[in-house]
């Protein structure tokens, strides 16, 4: 392995963590590839060997797990993961033009990384966020209502060094780093940032409380 | 007209929704209470009673699952909840999670109580970054309030939850995939029998459960039997979240007793974009064989819709309008399932792998007559023959298509090319330029 | 004797219909067997009787019905996996034959298991024995509908050295990786990406599009340095239901219908297990599982599979060499060569001066060749000088096998040690020394306690989930005697059915075997001794030993002598106790003895002086198949047959007779007979001129009476000092794959054996200097350089090298024996 003693000594300690959430050891596979892609960006050829070592399985057991799931990247990923959803309806919506216009921005197709390491592109699949189509997902946060004109904002926003901030949820983008290490399942201090929730969430409890609708005790 | 009924939406509008502090002002963890002093066959027989069905999309009766437990022995039992929402069109648990995730703890707290399980698993899809964040938070505020953890309330009932994330598999929905996968493994569906009643997560007695059942329960130990039965129909009782979607002026979550109409719904959601004709629609997310305008006033419950040739599944009601290509978006579907299909079964890895390939030429203009009768016979090899009902759920939207829009199709062949302006359907105005292709 | 209860309730048994048929099978049998019961034959490609059901594939569907609560029969809606669901009462079965629903959806699957198959079936392995292609032409679509892209992959992969993976060939059946997981252990391949791009592979970065380092695949590699470093890999080769996975062996060589299929027993441990022997034209193509239920079952390990080369290499012998004058030697007739060797023989044995002969056979003998090296010692040459035991070898181990092993019959089997609640292991490692005792060990993972007396955890050991009872060598009998009442594994082992496996190597370790019986006694526990090699038990059972005549008959004793004697026609039989191998190599080294018989003998396996006993012997007659050392020192040189041109019987460790025919005929001779035309020229009728006419001999003299047996030994157990320093104890054996001379000649078999390291625990290490790096493990006469492994839980005081790995030479390089004291110092010396 070519981790630092260092960066080694973190990894066990929040392999260790993880690890002890679950009755079984090999539960932890799943976050544990998320601590690895938080640590290196990416599934490294080290990261299956460490976690294959920590929960006692062969290295093609745990590339098995992680070729399964699609989060898991094979290469370094960029800083941010910029997602247009192109399933059938965010598709129609417009996320096929959506997707047309950031590829060619960008200059990079799906699954591949922009030059100077910022974005990875993808096209993804449904990400439960219809009501807002077409939807674009940057390191898995939300970016509803998706125009060609908003993306091209929020990828210049990347490129540029700017800052993003989803349309629901946290108050800025956090890199693909630190995403992966939320979705190892450690807390980062931000479940609270909020930007008030989109219309679409809040449609049918508007009407009910503009018809005095309420449950019926 | 049917009204709609806020209780798993009730205070997705308060101030800081997410928080247990709001949860609580509302009345949030009374049940609990409630139930903790009950007996736990009660509380089972109380959900049986009420007949809440699984909310996941099969439907299935969530109190006989839980009643299916065999009697302790002594060893753990597990409740999962399955968060791993993923068909296209279903949008209705995200945001559950994110204004209300207390709703939810509470439910897998009374379940658990009910079921005998002190340690339960939310396995929630992994792209979903601030939802983790918002269940990660509320799991902790319920530790510290004593509502999980040791001895809950005085009650000596000990429970313990982990929210796991997952990576990206559409399959890990099915619940024995989600069981594979929460023990570290590939996604991939498992034999059944055992069900996981009898050997489910490391091969102890589970129940697997969906995000909007669980959140169901605290409602109706709360408020009781009658109150849930009070709604719905004659076999599908109680609310549910309707999750509109596409060409409508307003789409978004409404929750409605199960038995309200489309029309209804389009009603409430300001009617059809740009007052465009509905062209057609899935009730229950792209598994399910899709609807058009003749199924407007078909009850929106289990045994309404599946007597109309579909199911009620998820309640993903994805409206299209007239501007919209079928073929168009049925090959964006099967594109989905062969990019999620787990490759474990014959029938949906191969047959998904060809049915994209057809529908692609056909859809591009290069397809053939024959082509047409090949995706039926296709979705014939896969439909019933697969190991779990992803295969089938790829079937659905081809062969209800082409048996209500064949002409179509044919269209395509015979025009050798898409006869509609993708551009129209988009919510916004661009000039069609590229050929569009979804996944390779 | 009393009537004991019967003791197996009945088997609940379950009636159903298949096809109209009604049939009565156990409960709990999977649909797809019980047709086969009634001789209904359903297509299956992920199905395997020996693997867990798996209902992948898909191609076995089937109609099925079955009676509701209210007793009327109800149809599943969707034709359900025959390999996956369990019969139940009254259940209906409708097949392809019966049902049309069944039929169609069989035929849907087939149509889409084709469309990415490719048509290369002419220039496929499996081509000819294919289940698909079988299938495909009696039930498939004479055309097919697929008109897109198939998929693609670059071909073919290598998995290792010798397994080679077609991609595009594969139906994702997952057999190979359900055997890898489930039976071996060796979970080095899975299925790798997902969907349609679904793969079985390693971990390897190129393959797979991960962003490696240099060189690629190095993460993927296992501590054995190899990827997928199976002993029982050739397995997936042969249940693989397509062509996806080929042997690099096989690959291109042969088309099954011009093959020759004999069955066969492999010599390559003292399993016996059954095999096929694929021939073409008098040459062995390749070697295949047979099954054996109560031996192998459906497997074999990779040497027995792959490892057949060496008998067919270019220094076969196939004439008879006598040197001549000019010291060389030359091809003779076999009158010539005879004559020879009988003159020599007679020279060494005849008159006063005559130092006499001595009679090494080695230890892969068949029961007949070791019958007739005994006979021929003690009748031809007069000498109980005979000894097949060329491995570390003692009296007190004599004793044991005399008094409990030989004469007994069957003892402890395969099926025995399976349903052993627990079992100890000493100086025996299961999965290198015992092949598929090892997969029979596995079956009862988690039903069964394995404990082992070694000096580490090997992974075979892990793998069983064994307690570890370190260990250094010698110290075995003192690591028996502590298994006393109240520690775990005494109590394991008083449970009903218990067994203690003892290995060949405890004759190293003085005390063992006598603890070892002391410890069956105190708990109960049966004893099984398992060998290593091939022709052990037969040797033993022969009277290929010093002191045991056939039957395990102490020549020590008059009355064995004389019953013998009777049996073979003669007056009497040599009294002089015999020297073992070691003692007959010193001799003989020192010029003491007068001429040698050699059998199947690697000089390079013995730490005694192999070298110099040939060199100063004044005569040495060599029986061999190859021209190796012994023959380059040898006067006369007889060529004999190997196990497939030959019959006879291997006698494995349970004492089961494991009779084979002549696979491939030719005019090699076996020793037996080779011998036996000896015999006649030195004026002795041996009567071994045919299997039969030994095996009848071997029959008539049965088991020994009461008081020919020599009594159980009893020694003292030895004490051991290991502890850390300069100076430790050498431990080691071989790995199944190594440099075994029946291993030669087959490079991709090589290529998947385990890289030789030397092994140490930390305390050991640390005081030798030796945590990382090289280690030189050293004795007087020689040394090793070896990469250092540190093991957990190892013994202290230990060090341990494979015996016969590429570049661990043990005998060869050190010249002594596991439990001498060597010393290991870090770096290079």
């Amino acid at each position: 392995m070519t981790y630092t003693a260092e960066t080694l000594a973190q990894l066990e300690t929040d392999a260790a963590d993880i690890v002890g959430r679950y009755p079984v050891k090999r539960s932890a596979l799943l976050p544990l590839l998320h601590l690895v892609q938080s640590v290196d960006g990416y599934v490294s050829p080290d990261g299956i060997a460490f976690c294959a070592k920590t929960v006692d399985l062969t290295s093609a057991e745990v590339s098995a797990v992680a070729t399964f799931y699609t989060q898991y990247k094979r290469r370094p990923n960029g800083e941010y993961q910029v997602g247009v959803c192109t399933t059938a309806l965010c598709a129609v919506m417009g996320g096929d033009e959506i997707w047309r216009q950031v590829s060619e921005k960008c200059g990079v197709g799906h699954d591949e990384t922009t030059g100077d390491g910022k974005i990875t592109l993808e096209r993804i699949e449904c990400n439960a966020a219809c009501d807002y189509a077409p939807v674009m997902m940057v390191n898995w946060e939300f970016f509803d209502n998706m125009t060609p004109d908003r993306a091209l904002r929020v990828v210049d926003d990347i490129l540029e060094g700017r800052d993003v901030k989803p349309t629901r949820g946290s108050h800025k983008v956090g890199t693909f780093k630190e995403t992966e290490r939320v979705l190892a399942g450690f807390e980062d201090g931000r479940a609270n940032e909020d930007q008030g929730l989109g219309d679409p969430t809040l449609a049918g409890l508007k009407i009910a409380r503009e018809q005095g609708w309420e449950e019926k005790r | 007209m049917t009204d709609l009924t806020p209780v798993l939406t009730a205070t997705w509008d308060a101030e800081e929704s997410w928080k247990l502090s709001t949860y609580e002002s509302h009345g949030g963890y009374g049940a609990l209470k409630k139930a903790l002093g009950m007996e736990p066959g009660d509380i089972i027989q109380m959900v049986k009673d009420s007949g809440l069905r699984g909310r996941g999309g099969a439907g299935f009766p969530t109190g006989m699952k839980w009643g299916f437990l065999p009697p302790d022995d002594g060893g753990p039992r597990y409740l999962v909840v399955n968060a791993d929402e993923s068909e296209p069109g279903t949008c209705k648990d995200i945001p559950t999670m994110l204004s209300a995730p207390q709703i939810l703890i509470e439910g897998v707290a009374i379940t658990s109580f009910a079921i005998g399980c002190n340690h339960a698993f939310i396995y929630l899809r992994g792209e979903v970054t601030h939802v983790y964040r918002r269940l990660l938070q509320a799991v902790r505020e319920a530790y510290e309030a004593g509502h999980l953890g040791k001895n809950i309330h005085g009650s000596g009932f000990d429970l313990d939850v982990t929210v796991h994330a997952g990576a990206g598999a559409y399959i890990c929905g099915e619940e024995t995939a989600l069981l594979d996968s929460l023990e570290g493994r590939r996604g991939q569906p498992r034999l059944k029998p055992p069900f996981p009643a009898v050997a489910g997560l490391y091969a102890r007695p589970t129940v697997v459960n969906n995000v909007e059942s669980v959140s169901s329960v605290p409602a109706i130990v709360d408020r009781g039997v009658e109150w849930f039965t009070a709604m719905g129909t004659e076999r599908s009782k109680g609310m549910g979240i309707f999750s509109l979607s596409g060409h409508v002026t307003r789409p978004g979550q409404y929750e409605a007793p199960l038995g309200i109409t489309l029309r209804e719904l389009i009603d409430m959601a300001g009617g059809m974009r740009d007052g465009k004709k509905l062209k057609f629609w899935t009730p229950g997310g792209s598994s399910t064989p899709i609807f058009t305008d003749e199924h407007l006033d078909t009850p929106l419950d289990y045994e309404s819709v599946g007597a109309a040739g579909s199911m009620l599944g998820t309640r993903a009601l994805q409206i299209f309008d007239e501007t919209t290509c079928v073929v168009r978006v049925v090959t964006r579907w099967t594109e989905f399932y062969k990019h999620e299909s787990c490759g474990k079964c014959t029938p949906c890895r191969e047959g998904t792998f060809w049915l994209t390939q057809i529908l692609k030429r056909v859809e591009g203009g290069r397809g053939t007559e024959a082509d047409i009768q090949q995706l039926l016979d296709t979705c014939e090899s896969i439909l019933g023959r697969a190991f779990c009902a992803l295969g089938d759920g790829a079937t659905s939207s081809i062969s209800s298509s082409v048996k209500l829009f064949r002409e179509e199709y044919e269209r395509h062949v015979t025009e050798g090319c898409c006869p509609f302006d993708h551009a129209a359907s988009a919510l916004f105005d661009y000039e069609t330029k590229a050929i569009e292709e979804a996944h390779a | 004797m009393t009537a004991t209860p019967e003791k197996a309730a009945a088997v609940d048994t379950v009636s159903l219909t298949i096809d109209g048929k009604e049939v009565s099978v156990a409960k709990g049998t999977l649909i797809i067997r019980a047709a086969e019961q009634v001789g209904i034959d359903i297509p299956r490609f992920c199905d395997h009787p020996a693997l867990k059901p798996a209902g992948a594939c898909r191609q076995c569907l089937v109609d099925v019905a079955s009676p509701g609560p209210d007793g009327n029969l109800r149809a599943f809606p969707k034709p359900q996996p025959s390999c996956a669901m369990t019969v139940s009462e009254g259940m209906v079965v409708n097949t392809q034959h019966t049902s049309e629903a069944a039929d169609k959806a069989q035929k849907g699957v087939m149509e889409l298991l084709l469309i990415n198959h490719p048509l290369d079936c002419p220039v496929c392995d499996k081509g000819g024995e294919c289940p698909l292609q079988n299938q495909a032409l009696s039930n498939g679509r004479p055309e097919s509908r697929f008109i897109d892209v198939k998929r693609v992959f670059e071909k073919p992969l290598a998995l290792s050295s010798e397994i080679l993976l077609d991609r595009e060939r594969c139906i994702l059946c997952q057999r190979c990786t359900r055997f890898s997981k489930e039976i071996a252990g060796d979970a080095f391949i899975d299925l790798q990406n997902r969907g349609a791009m679904q793969q079985i592979g390693t971990f390897n970065e190129e393959v797979l599009d991960f962003d490696g380092y240099e060189p690629i695949g190095v993460a993927a590699e296992d501590e054995s340095g190899k990827a997928f470093s199976s002993y029982y890999s050739g397995n997936t080769v042969q249940i693989c239901p397509v062509g996806a996975l080929t042997s690099a062996a096989y690959r291109f060589r042969s088309r099954p219908f011009d093959l020759i299929s004999s069955p066969g027993i492999a010599e390559h441990d003292s399993s016996g297990a059954a095999i096929r022997v694929d021939h073409r034209r008098g040459k062995i193509l390749r070697r295949l599982a047979d099954q054996d239920m109560v031996v192998n079952e459906d497997w074999v390990t990779d040497k027995d599979r792959f490892a057949f080369a060496w008998q067919n290499l270019s220094d076969r012998i196939t004439r008879p060499l006598v040197r001549g004058e000019d010291g060389e030697l030359h091809e003779a007739s076999w009158p010539d060569a005879l004559a020879a060797a009988a003159a020599g023989l007679k020279a060494a044995t005849e008159g006063d001066t005559a130092q006499g002969a001595a009679v090494l056979p080695g230890g892969r003998v068949t029961l007949e060749d070791a019958y007739a090296y005994g006979k021929f010692a003690r009748v031809a040459l007069g000498t109980n000088d005979v000894d097949a035991r060329t491995r570390v070898a003692s009296d007190e181990e004599q004793a044991f096998l005399g008094a409990t092993v030989a004469g007994t019959g069957m003892g402890v089997t395969f099926g025995d040690l399976e349903k052993a609640p627990a079992v100890l292991l000493a100086g025996f490692e299961a999965e290198d020394e015992g092949g598929v005792v090892f997969l029979r060990l596995r079956k009862s993972l988690g039903r069964q306690q394995v404990f082992t007396i070694a000096p580490f955890a090997t992974r075979g050991s892990e793998k069983l989930n064994a307690t570890l009872i370190p260990t250094a060598p010698g110290g075995e009998g003192k690591a028996f005697a502590a298994i006393k009442a109240s520690t775990d594994a005494a109590e394991a082992l008083k449970a009903e059915g218990s067994v203690i496996v003892v290995g060949e190597r405890l004759a190293g370790s003085p005390g063992a075997f006598t603890q070892a019986l002391a410890l069956a006694k105190r708990t109960g526990a049966r004893l099984a001794w398992i060998p290593r090699r091939a022709g052990e038990r037969g040797a033993l059972e022969a009277g290929a030993l010093p002191d045991l005549l056939p039957g395990g008959r102490d020549v020590a004793s008059a009355s064995a002598r004389q019953t013998v004697a009777e049996a073979w026609g003669v007056a009497s039989l040599p009294e002089t106790p015999g020297r073992d191998a070691a003692a007959i190599i010193a001799d003989a080294a020192a010029g003491k003895v007068g001429a040698l018989v050699v059998g199947g003998v690697t000089p390079s396996d013995l730490t005694g002086p192999m070298g110099e006993a040939l060199a100063r012997t004044p005569f040495v007659v060599s029986l061999e198949v190859r021209r190796g050392e012994v023959a380059e020192h040898a006067d006369v040189v007889l060529p004999v047959a190997p196990p497939s041109e030959k019959a006879g019987t291997f006698v494995n460790w349970e004492g089961r007779l494991r009779g084979f025919a002549t696979a491939i005929k030719t005019d090699a001779m076996g020793d037996h007979r080779v011998l036996d035309l000896l015999a006649r020229e030195l004026g002795v009728d041996l009567k071994t001129g045919t299997v039969a006419d030994a095996n009848e001999q071997l029959a008539a003299l049965g088991a020994p009476a009461k008081g020919e047996r020599p009594a159980a030994p009893k020694v003292d157990a030895a004490k051991v000092d290991a502890k850390p320093g300069a100076s430790v104890v050498l431990a080691s054996w071989h790995q199944l794959v190594d440099e075994g001379a029946l291993q030669d000649g087959e490079p991709y078999l090589a290529g998947t054996g385990r890289t030789a390291v030397a092994r140490l625990s930390a305390k050991t290490a640390e005081a030798a200097g030796a945590t990382e790096g090289v280690v030189t493990v050293a004795s007087a006469h020689g040394s090793l350089e070896l990469p250092v492994v540190v093991t957990e839980g190892m013994a202290d005081g230990v060090v341990w090298v494979p015996t016969k790995s590429p570049g661990a030479w043990v005998a060869q390089e050190l010249g002594v024996e596991p439990g001498a004291l060597v010393t290991v110092k870090g770096g290079v010396a």
